[in-house]
């Protein structure tokens, strides 16, 4: 008597237990469909919105007013030339950074903690606040370069900066430590065998986090909002002495504009945006990808 | 005897050859590149600071008094310095952001740790960076072009909203988190080993006890740090602020009104080319000092709280 009175308790327990579970599971698939569906909500209303206008014109017109004949050739060239130029100067710095931190560095001192801590927290600052350290020191004040590529590239380049020590830092951590052993066992100085051995094989790792940094940084407006890139520029740069805007300015531009054929145009320099970095994004995953199939085999 | 001696010179000779003296001199001055190289993110750090404070406290010894008053109109003559609106409209919108990304991220967070299978796995982790890679200008527009006009100032019960709104900039603040608590949520349920998920269900557990109650709370401490480090970013978000929400410091209480941040308010001062000590220059320092000390204090918290579980489980 006592013993089916348990079991059916049970099983009304578990009954329960399952529904909650069932119910649990549906909410999480509902949530992680709406985070990533909401990708595609966003290229297709810009794509409905402005596909259209989609080009070869867009992308090698020069920015009008005039719906017809405007572009965005000068914001991409001046994206590239910034970001481009920023990665030239943080990607040496970060990587010599990142090798003396994981290979030559006292792991235990107190100065090395301070300065992980001092990487760490610089990655979690505000963009914004950048682009306030470029208009004090590089813009204006003791550099005074002026609202050029040279002063943009400067403040991405410490935007950028913590971020790379961090990947790759973490891809030299996973190189297999026999490699430096070995080398070291055979005679080659600590620099050799980090230079020889453990630096190639970090590289592809330090390539995927590169892209990624680099897209990040392709996409980023607010730090360049303040070294006046927010401007109308009918010209490509030439040097770094020249003046600039950036993609995702341009589509700023467009947007603090409310007439309908602006809107469209921002649209367009949206999808033209988006496009550079799902490409960015695609080939960093296909070669993180490869390299991982290449090592496990 | 002879033997010895002759062992005697082979030692001598096992003195670093000038080859492998070149060879440790070359690396003395790598290493000193490297230590260059190292100090440039503790100048960066320096740079920052010393760029904030001076005319940061410059200004703030002028307008102590006028801090906390209630209109904000820096760039007005006479100008008007009470920061309540800045900081009342970052709460909002920060606030809204937390709860929109918060949920989201952490069901994406359990959903990777325990429910996806491997290859789901690796077809979702993807798409969550590109949603991580999406442009802040881009959600800022989908804001301003969508949101705000096709369902907010439609169905918005209070008030009138218009073309700029405090809650649209809130919900793409909060979709551009959802990546952000996602991954570090995931980096820490992860990491939990699977010998506690064995033991509870060798108990009888279910798969949503097993992640709710055990992986979840063991977790805790990384879930808590996915939390401060999403509010750190959208606390210093810029654009999406700055597109949706306005420019119009208002003192509000209505979500559906324009509304600035402290971040959004530095990124509109700074479009005009601010003059070196004007009003307009010397505010958006006074601002910025306030976002970075803010955004320090809460990334500290938060890697703190990253360390404890990677000391607890890695």
């Amino acid at each position: 008597m006592s013993n089916t009175n348990k079991v059916s308790l049970e099983s009304r327990l578990s009954a329960r237990r399952i529904f909650i579970d069932g119910i649990f599971r549906f909410f999480l698939l509902l949530s992680v469909t709406f985070a990533l569906g909401f990708i595609f909500v966003i290229v297709y209303r810009l794509w409905r919105n402005a596909g259209w206008l989609l080009s070869w014109d867009l992308i090698k017109n020069f920015p009008s007013y005039d719906i017809d004949s405007a572009g965005f050739q000068s914001s991409i060239t001046g994206s590239i030339w910034v970001v481009g130029v920023a990665t030239l100067i943080a990607l040496p710095i970060g990587a010599l950074t990142a090798l003396y931190l994981e290979s030559f560095s006292n792991k235990k001192s107190k100065l090395q903690k301070l300065v992980e801590l001092n990487i760490q927290n610089l990655a979690g600052v505000p963009a914004v606040v950048f682009g306030l350290i470029g208009l004090a020191f590089i813009a204006r004040g003791p550099f005074s370069w002026g609202f050029t590529v040279g002063s943009a590239a400067m403040v991405i380049a410490m935007l950028i900066l913590p971020v790379i020590i961090i990947i790759t830092r973490e891809s030299i951590r996973a190189v297999p430590p026999s490699f430096k052993e070995g080398a070291l066992a055979l005679g080659a100085t600590p620099w050799q065998a980090v230079y020889r051995l453990v630096l190639p094989y970090a590289i592809p790792g330090t390539a995927t986090g590169t892209i990624l940094a680099v897209s990040r940084a392709i996409g980023e407006s607010a730090p360049l909002l303040l070294l006046g890139a927010l401007s109308f520029v009918t010209f490509n740069p030439t040097g770094l002495d020249s003046g600039f805007t950036i993609l995702p300015l341009a589509i700023f531009k467009y947007a603090s504009d409310s007439r309908e054929e602006f809107q469209v145009l921002a649209s367009a320099g949206s999808l033209i945006l988006l496009a550079i970095l799902f490409a960015m994004n695609l080939s960093a995953i296909l070669l993180r990808d490869r390299t991982l199939r290449k090592r496990n085999v | 005897m002879t033997l010895g001696t002759g062992v005697n010179t082979q030692q001598v000779s096992l003195a670093p050859s000038a080859h492998l003296r070149r060879r440790m001199g070359y690396q003395k001055a790598m290493i000193a590149v490297m230590v260059a190289a190292t100090l440039v993110s503790v100048f960066v750090t320096v740079g920052i600071v010393v760029s904030l404070l001076p005319t940061t406290f410059k200004l703030l010894s002028e307008i102590t008094t006028q801090l906390f008053g209630t209109v904000w109109a820096p760039l007005f003559t006479p100008p008007q310095f009470g920061i309540v609106p800045l900081i009342t409209g970052t709460t909002m919108i920060v606030v809204i952001g937390m709860l929109i990304g918060v949920p989201f991220g952490l069901a994406a967070a359990i959903f990777l740790s325990d429910y996806a299978t491997f290859n789901v796995r690796r077809i979702v982790k993807p798409i969550l960076e590109i949603l991580a890679g999406i442009p802040t200008v881009v959600l800022g527009l989908f804001g301003l072009y969508i949101l705000n006009p096709e369902l907010i100032e439609k169905y918005w019960p209070i008030g009138d909203p218009l073309a700029y709104t405090g809650i649209g900039a809130g919900i793409m603040t909060g979709i551009l988190i959802i990546p952000i608590v996602a991954s570090v949520a995931d980096d820490a349920l992860s990491s939990v080993p699977r010998a506690m998920r064995e033991a509870a269900y060798a108990l009888g557990a279910t798969k949503r006890e097993v992640a709710v109650k055990i992986v979840f709370t063991a977790g805790l401490s990384g879930v808590v740090a996915a939390l401060i480090l999403a509010f750190a970013r959208a606390f210093g978000e810029t654009t999406i602020a700055l597109m949706v929400a306005g420019s119009y410091p208002k003192l509000t209480a209505n979500p559906g009104d324009p509304m600035q941040t402290m971040a959004s308010f530095i990124g509109f001062a700074g479009i005009g080319d601010a003059e070196v000590g004007s009003n307009a220059y010397n505010t958006i320092f006074l601002v910025g000092s306030l976002l970075f000390f803010t955004t320090l204090i809460f990334n500290i918290l938060g890697n703190r709280f990253i360390a404890r579980f990677r000391e607890a489980y890695e």
